[in-house]
């Protein structure tokens, strides 16, 4: 098997399976470990300047590749008008750029900060540095790689589709500048560690929050 | 007509009982935060008022944000968070007081006395960090202000001296009439809990049985508005394992009928547990009322066990037989409704603590006058509150959202007990000098001989009215009982291990 087959058709499973059946596991026998394991309370400054910028940052830029994955036909809609396309491609150049500038304060503060560094383990700084990794080397694509906006919906779509049906088909990215083929596999890596790492946080997400009553009150008694 | 009735495990603390020997937090520091992650957690503490208390200053909202305010329209509104403003902070929460506020917690390096090598100086016990593991400099404490009342750094900068006048405060710090008592503090199992509400992940809960508020250690993510939203900052973030924790009321000594251990070992015996059964369509209500009606109307919310009507309306709504019987023998239900001489502290937080203090009325007025002491006014044996030390405006700031009315009150009463035990002890006072005083405060001398008897003379069973858990009703902590302990028998099913 050739080293792009096994790269872009066989590790993309084993890095969702993985994912899958660590956090399925993770959730079921381990749910104490699930935090988002905030070090705010000891130190709050560099914080503020690294996770807001981030998680903003990530939110857009991932929202933005899972909107077109999802809709690649608007795509058409996106670059056919300049002025349309130039505001999404500083949008998300301004928000790549803004995770990319997150994940490096965390790093800083998280290799400096004394009381934070007591609370460090390698998972964090490995993920970490994969984070940044994989943000600034989407942002290189966009900067480098101009015509990025249409081989997303051309190319990267049908791939990820095949993935997605089962029916893996490499062929799609076989003729990508190599520093594309990093972010792909960066980005299933990434999706391997969510389990275990803290990343399994963002599944998480207290959405729920939003319609909840204020209160909670729990019964030990089963009522009538 | 009262349908929703709810019991609560409901404390009173008699402060002109408190010592300040801070065993309660001691009892409790080695029974719950002696892990690691929690050396700086104090669920119970013991403050010096005035003072600033523990987190720094933690009374001042302007700074910490805490509790629940209330919009122009009349809404309640979480003031650190709330719905929106919760989920867009879940990165940064703006409000959390961070470890500075409290304490770098230490150790002191004992075996540096014995394993150090033979020299000139004497060796000594390096104070440690107990994050860190490095030597540091001890700047803060749990109680670094204990007893400095007149101290210009810690006790003029209590907030509760905004309430006070310009003479009083210099009164206050007058070297002779100085002047302090102790407040101490724990979970106040709020009926309208800001903590619960705040909590994005939904694992904090009040427990509908006995009202204590819990944090679900496996739903806990650490998003940290419980910290922020708690304004007495009583929901602690255990650095360690990434996740809140909180003084639990030992509901595992409770439910096997146990006081607390800050209860148990409380040395001055100020501390009163027991049922109250309040009527829970009326929280809401109650919490947007005016600010000096929020003591009154969180009395009125308290039911009386004795009423027939109330005692049906319970059952109804669930409440054991043997539940209603000890909310009829619960002293705290003479102390705050009864005898009105308990009030919660800092009502204007608007959570609706069922924590509830009675004011101290000691010391007894009187100044050091050419070398000897003299009681302020002769004529009148305690003094008048007029002349007391502690300005009624100060306690009123601490327990009744500023309104003197309650506080006079309940004052008044503890004035009337003490005439009441002098004429019946020692025997100086005329009877009608007696009879006026009384008069004065609305009690009779019945009364009186009732609040002495449980302020003074209580036994344990007297002081601590615990109900039964009733677990055979229960099933575990949303569990079969029998099915945890088949599978896991008793104890922690799981290692708190840091994250991943």
């Amino acid at each position: 098997m050739s080293l792009s087959k096994w790269l872009f058709e066989v590790f993309p499973y084993l890095c969702v399976v993985a994912a899958v059946v660590g956090t399925w596991l993770r959730f079921r026998s381990r749910r104490f470990s699930v935090s988002s394991l905030s070090s705010q309370f000891l130190e709050n400054g560099k914080l503020f300047w690294g996770s807001v910028p981030w998680h903003y940052g990530i939110l857009v830029v991932l929202s933005g590749h899972f909107l077109l994955f999802l809709f690649p036909s608007y795509f058409s809609w996106v670059t056919s008008d300049p002025r349309r396309l130039q505001f999404f491609e500083m949008a998300s150049l301004g928000f790549g750029l803004l995770s990319v500038w997150g994940g490096l304060v965390l790093l800083f503060r998280r290799m400096t900060d004394r009381r934070v560094k007591v609370v460090t383990n390698t998972m964090d700084l490995v993920i970490l540095v994969l984070l940044i990794f994989q943000v600034s080397s989407g942002v290189l694509i966009a900067m480098i790689y101009r015509w990025g906006s249409s081989w997303y919906a051309a190319s990267m779509v049908p791939y990820l589709r095949s993935l997605v049906w089962l029916q893996p088909d490499s062929s799609f990215v076989a003729s990508m500048p190599w520093l594309v083929k990093a972010h792909i596999t960066g980005a299933f890596l990434i999706i391997a560690t969510v389990p275990f790492s803290r990343l399994v946080h963002f599944l998480s997400v207290p959405i729920g929050y939003l319609w909840r009553s204020p209160q909670v009150v729990i019964w030990n008694r089963k009522k009538a | 007509m009262v349908t929703n009735v709810r019991s609560q495990v409901a404390m009173v603390f008699h402060l002109d009982k408190c010592i300040g020997c801070h065993t309660c937090s001691v009892a409790c520091k080695n029974i719950w935060t002696d892990r690691k992650g929690t050396e700086y957690m104090w669920w119970n503490n013991v403050e010096t008022k005035p003072g600033t208390g523990f987190p720094t200053l933690w009374e001042d909202q302007t700074k910490y944000k805490g509790g629940w305010e209330k919009t122009e329209s009349g809404e309640l509104r979480i003031k650190s968070s709330g719905k929106v403003k919760g989920l867009a902070n879940l990165f940064h929460q703006p409000s959390l007081p961070t470890m500075d506020d409290y304490y770098e917690p230490f150790n002191f390096k004992y075996e540096d006395l014995t394993n150090a090598p033979a020299g000139k100086d004497q060796p000594t016990a390096r104070p440690i960090s107990a994050v860190t593991g490095e030597p540091m400099e001890i700047e803060a404490g749990p109680n670094w202000d204990d007893d400095l009342s007149g101290s210009p750094i810690y006790a003029e900068n209590d907030p509760n001296l905004m309430a006070v006048t310009p003479e009083e405060r210099a009164a206050l710090f007058e070297i002779q009439r100085m002047v302090f008592f102790y407040v101490p503090r724990m979970c106040n199992h709020c009926t309208n809990p800001t903590c619960v509400a705040a909590c994005p992940s939904g694992a904090m809960y009040k427990r509908g049985e006995d009202g204590v508020v819990l944090i679900n250690q496996e739903v806990c993510r650490g998003w940290r508005h419980c910290v922020a939203a708690c304004p007495y900052k009583k929901t602690y973030y255990n650095w360690q394992t990434g996740k809140s924790e909180k003084c639990l009321l030992c509901f595992p000594r409770l439910e096997t009928g146990q006081a607390p251990a800050c209860f148990h070992s409380c040395v001055g015996r100020i501390r009163y547990l027991g049922v109250l059964l309040y009527d829970a369509d009326r929280i809401e209500e109650v919490a947007k009322s005016d600010v000096g009606d929020l003591v009154e109307k969180q009395r009125e919310m308290i039911l009386n066990p004795h009423d027939p009507e109330v005692i049906a309306a319970a059952k109804a709504s669930g409440i054991a037989d043997d539940v209603i019987l000890s909310a009829q023998k619960s002293p705290v239900y003479k102390f705050v409704k009864e005898w009105r001489l308990a009030m919660p502290l800092h009502p204007e937080f608007r959570t609706l603590p069922m924590l509830f203090y009675v004011p101290p009325l000691l010391p007894v007025v009187g100044k050091v006058e050419n070398g000897t002491y003299e009681p302020a006014n002769p004529e009148s044996l305690f003094g008048s509150l007029k002349e007391a030390r502690v300005p009624v405006s100060y306690l009123a700031s601490l327990f009744s959202a500023g309104n003197p009315a309650p506080v006079i009150e309940s004052l008044k009463k503890l004035m009337a007990v003490r005439h009441h035990r002098r004429g019946v002890s020692v025997g100086d006072l005329r009877p009608d000098q007696i009879n006026g005083v009384l008069k004065e405060a609305g009690v009779s001398a019945e009364m009186c001989e009732a609040i002495y008897k449980l302020t003074a003379l209580a036994s344990f069973e007297e002081r601590f009215v615990i109900p039964a858990a009733h677990r055979e009703k229960a099933h575990e902590m949303m569990q079969e009982t029998e099915l945890v302990k088949k599978e896991t028998g008793f104890g922690i099913r799981q290692k708190p291990a840091r994250g991943e």
